[in-house]
């Protein structure tokens, strides 16, 4: 994974080797050895795909921290294809408790028909499993979006004006991380849904009220990014050129600002599955006959474990047990790999010791 | 555990402090390694002074960090460092941990960082002695007393308890001279130990650094990248270049026969003070027709608000200055002086608040925002640092092509196109680099590119803020070069920000000197530079050093005078 070209890497590297400062060399006639930049030999920059957040960490990630990263994927690959392919892969409807040959079981064992089992209430815990995939990858997709959107936006209006503005809003923000998170996603899910809901109300209000508890988070972020952005150079400078404010924001102070969000986005994302799960769990989620919803499932099975029913309670854990692992370690690598002081690089070919003849003295 | 035996006894005088032999370091990064030190041998005897220059990223920082085993872990290191009979590259931790302030010292750039900010420099002073030896409390403090006041701190018994916030910077960096001289190192490796000081107390330092080496007889391995002090302080000099040292002289014989190319080219980038016979004639201004000048400040005041409750922070106090119209201002002082404030204060990043400051004809004292942009596009802006003053993720191109579409200047990108390559051309870059990003240039480029996005709308009035600083010396002749080629062509008016009298005194028609925000002397550049009036100006341009070791010689001894004096 030798990346040829050094210049690509946006972060400093901390080894005391600077960049060639050999210019006035290459000007002057003399012998040493020309500076690389002079000669257009960077002048070739990888395509822009190699250089989007995660495809960017892995290709330079090695060893342990590249396992960790790749598993994450994985895990995370599988639950989006399980959601996507839902219809096709799950055997039967989130809701379906009978087909052409009746009723089905109530807790059935796992069977041929039934592969793994069926619920108190006589679903088919392998569809509801498949389903819940899409419900949760669909809120977490809406939260993560909204939040993103809000928290941005005020982050960067509150961070770069000040003011009585940012009081204010900062405020707010301390307010609402002062309350239990879920308390507060569970006030709001009944704000928004009443207690009732469909599919797309009660995800949109799952969604909401896990938005409610993440924007403080980007805000946070951004709105300090912003603080310290406003005091460099190169924004003071699009300020002596007269550049307006909403120019200055958009072109000079969003994209510098947002880059360490990929590092939230994953790690938030993990948080709002367990908020989901909560929620239904609490019974705050969805209705079990708008969507499926892992939560949920779990509230049922409780009364299960007692009776050696297993497979009602073991599989839709597993299933939010694994999500929430593969975007965790997603997350964790990409926070590793994106700083050097973590990063693990090969080591420089070991050089021969060269044994001094003075060494080690009389000891 | 092997105990390092100290072999201070069977040392003969012939015995170099320290030998490098054959050093080779690389680092691992994300790409290929990098060589750092190539094949460097060098000997320092002690009671010898041996600087090593080169620019950065030329080994030698690592080199010397090696002398203390302070190498960071992506290091591979090869070669042998003796120091007391032992080998520096193969001792463990803890061996390190005894060598380390018994056999060598190390003098940071920054002394306000190599300084605990929790502990009183008594304390820091004590620790290092009673990890080294047996000391009681009471014995170890009574030597701290002692060494402070050998290094010239003031009423060290009372100074022993202070912390280091209350100490000035070259206070600080003398604390830490006594830290190293405290614990009897034979070696002390001092890396830019003057760099971060203003130049008056530069000279304060060598002068102790010069002390330290003929009174106590300790080994000082010198880097740093100024000429003028290794003219003023070193005994011998080794250049280093890509990893490798190509000549190692004596100071004498270096600086007045360089035989290696790159030597010579270092030594020719060099500004020199009082070089110079032609000054730049005044322009328009001083030649008695009336013009309306560019800048001018009445009575300027820039005071920078306080905490609640205290009253703001004056940087600025009754400055009067004007710029004509294609004149060049150089405008030099220490640290703190106000010059970077008035700066800023012209182009709008800092309010004045008092007193009158004109630009362009507008007042800038209690100035909107909204009445002065129009007028933006007539001032350019340098800032000091090209590594931060353009946006990462914007190439070169799109950051000159800036300004233009601003101000509305072009409006297709196929005529923006060829005003940023007339632009960099005009710059010298060649115009393949509009495409690049910032980081792939280095940053003498990026300085010169800077200049070039300053200077897309033709202002009327360029303000540099210390444009140099951050440069090496060979880097910083050709940007000065660039600036002051395009400086006649264009004819703008010009603030030079500068600490750096022989950079100023290059290019200015006229120079003023701030002393604590007071603009304490104002003249022509051959006035200021010769004849200086004021007893400030005086000491500043007495303790510049020059690179000539004869001529430094005399200096020294006219400032030690000139002080005595006082």
């Amino acid at each position: 994974m030798s990346v040829p070209t050094p210049g690509n890497s946006p972060d400093a590297m901390p080894h005391p080797v600077s960049g060639t400062e050999s210019e006035s060399m290459t000007d002057s006639s003399t012998q040493l050895p020309a500076d690389p930049v002079a000669q257009g030999e960077i002048a070739a920059r990888e395509p822009r795909w190699k250089r989007l957040p995660v495809v960017w960490q892995l290709r330079r990630s090695m060893g342990l921290q590249r396992g960790m990263l790749i598993v994450g994927l994985v895990l995370c690959a599988m639950f989006i294809l399980m959601a996507v392919l839902a219809p096709l892969i799950a055997p039967y409807g989130f809701n379906q408790l009978s087909d052409a040959e009746g009723n089905f079981p109530r807790q059935g064992e796992p069977s041929a028909q039934f592969l793994w089992g069926t619920t108190v209430g006589g679903y088919d815990v392998f569809s509801r499993v498949v389903w819940g995939a899409q419900t949760a990858v669909l809120t977490v997709l809406l939260a993560v979006l909204a939040s993103i959107f809000l928290g941005i936006a005020l982050g960067l209006i509150s961070g770069y004006l000040g003011g009585w503005l940012d009081r204010i809003l900062v405020t707010i923000a301390d307010a609402i991380y002062a309350f239990p998170s879920l308390l507060l996603a569970i006030v709001v899910s009944i704000v928004i849904s009443g207690g009732q809901s469909g599919f797309i109300s009660g995800i949109l209000a799952a969604a909401l009220s896990i938005t409610v508890v993440f924007v403080p988070q980007y805000f946070r972020v951004v709105r300090a990014e912003t603080v310290r952005l406003k005091a460099e150079p190169f924004v003071e400078s699009a300020r002596v050129l007269g550049a307006s404010t909403p120019r200055i924001l958009s072109r000079h102070v969003l994209r510098n600002a947002t880059r360490s969000l990929p590092l939230i986005i994953t790690l938030n994302a993990s948080e709002a599955i367990l908020t989901l799960a909560g929620l239904g769990f609490l019974g705050f989620g969805i209705n079990p006959t708008a969507a499926s919803e892992w939560g949920y499932d779990l509230n049922r099975a409780i009364s299960d474990v007692a009776g050696g029913i297993w497979w009602t309670g073991v599989f839709p854990g597993a299933a939010i047990v694994l999500l929430v692992l593969g975007i965790t370690l997603v997350g964790e690598s990409l926070n590793d790999l994106s700083d050097p002081r973590l990063r693990m690089r090969r080591r420089a070919s070991k050089l021969p010791r060269k044994t001094a003849t003075a060494m080690k003295g009389a000891a | 555990m092997t105990v390092v035996q100290n072999q201070n006894e069977s040392n003969t005088a012939a015995e170099p402090a320290v030998s490098i032999n054959d050093l080779r370091i690389s680092f691992s990064t994300d790409a290929e390694p990098v060589q750092a030190v190539d094949g460097v041998t060098l000997h320092v005897q002690p009671g010898e002074v041996l600087a090593i220059v080169g620019e950065s990223g030329s080994g030698k920082t690592v080199t010397a960090k090696s002398i203390l085993g302070l190498l960071p872990d992506n290091a591979t290191v090869s070669g042998a460092v003796v120091l007391e009979g032992n080998d520096v590259v193969q001792l463990s931790a803890s061996q390190l941990r005894q060598v380390r302030g018994r056999d060598v010292a190390m003098v940071f750039q920054e002394a306000s960082t190599a300084l605990n900010p929790v502990f009183t420099v008594g304390w820091q002073i004590a620790e290092g002695l009673r990890a080294h030896g047996k000391y009681s409390k009471k014995q170890a403090r009574e030597r701290a007393v002692e060494i402070l006041g050998t290094v010239g701190i003031p009423d060290p018994e009372k100074r022993v308890d202070h912390y280091p916030h209350q100490f000035s910077g070259g206070q600080k960096q003398r604390v830490v001279i006594a830290m190293a001289l405290a614990l009897g190192s034979k070696v002390i490796v001092a890396d830019e130990p003057t760099t971060a000081l203003d130049v008056t107390v530069q000279a304060e330092i060598l002068d102790l650094l010069r002390r330290v080496r003929d009174d106590f007889g300790r080994a000082i391995v010198l880097i740093t990248h100024n000429m003028g002090v290794v003219a003023d302080l070193a005994d011998r000099v080794a250049v280093m270049y890509h990893g490798k040292v190509v000549e190692e002289a004596a100071v004498r014989d270096l600086f007045a026969n360089p035989q290696h190319e790159y030597t010579q080219h270092l030594l020719g980038a060099v500004p020199r003070l009082g070089a110079q016979t032609v000054y730049r004639p005044a322009p328009a201004a001083s030649t008695g027709e009336l013009v309306t000048p560019v800048v001018q400040a009445r009575d300027l005041e820039i005071v920078y608000p306080g905490r609640l409750g205290r009253s703001g922070f004056r940087a600025v106090e009754g400055v009067n200055f004007s710029i004509a119209p294609g004149e060049v201002l150089g405008l030099v002082g220490e640290s703190g002086s106000g010059k970077t404030t008035i700066g800023r204060a012209i182009v709008g990043l800092t309010r004045a608040t008092g007193g009158s400051l004109s630009v362009l004809g507008h007042e800038m004292v209690g100035y909107k925002e909204r009445e002065f942009r129009p007028l933006r596009s007539r001032v350019g802006f340098v800032f000091q640092d090209p590594a931060t003053s353009f946006n990462p993720l914007l190439t070169v191109g799109e950051a000159i092509a800036e300004p233009l579409l601003i101000h509305g200047e072009s409006t297709d990108a196929a005529a923006t196109k060829a005003r940023v390559n007339e632009l960099l051309d005009s710059v010298h870059l060649p115009t393949h680099y509009a495409v690049r990003y910032p980081h792939e240039l280095s940053g003498g480029q990026r300085q010169r590119a800077s200049l070039a996005r300053a200077l897309a709308l033709d202002p009327e009035l360029l303000v540099a803020d210390e444009p140099t600083s951050a440069l090496d010396v060979s880097v910083q002749a050709r940007v000065l070069e660039v600036f002051s080629e395009l400086q006649e062509r264009r004819g703008f008016a010009t603030l030079f920000i500068s600490h750096d009298l022989a950079v100023v005194g290059m290019l200015a028609d006229h120079i003023g000197v701030l002393y604590r925000g007071e603009l304490v002397e104002h003249g022509t550049g051959e006035q200021v530079l010769t004849n200086p009036q004021h007893a400030y100006t005086q000491r500043l341009l007495a303790s510049v050093p020059v690179p000539d070791p004869v001529e430094q010689k005399q200096r020294r001894e006219a400032l030690a005078a000139h002080r005595a004096a006082q």
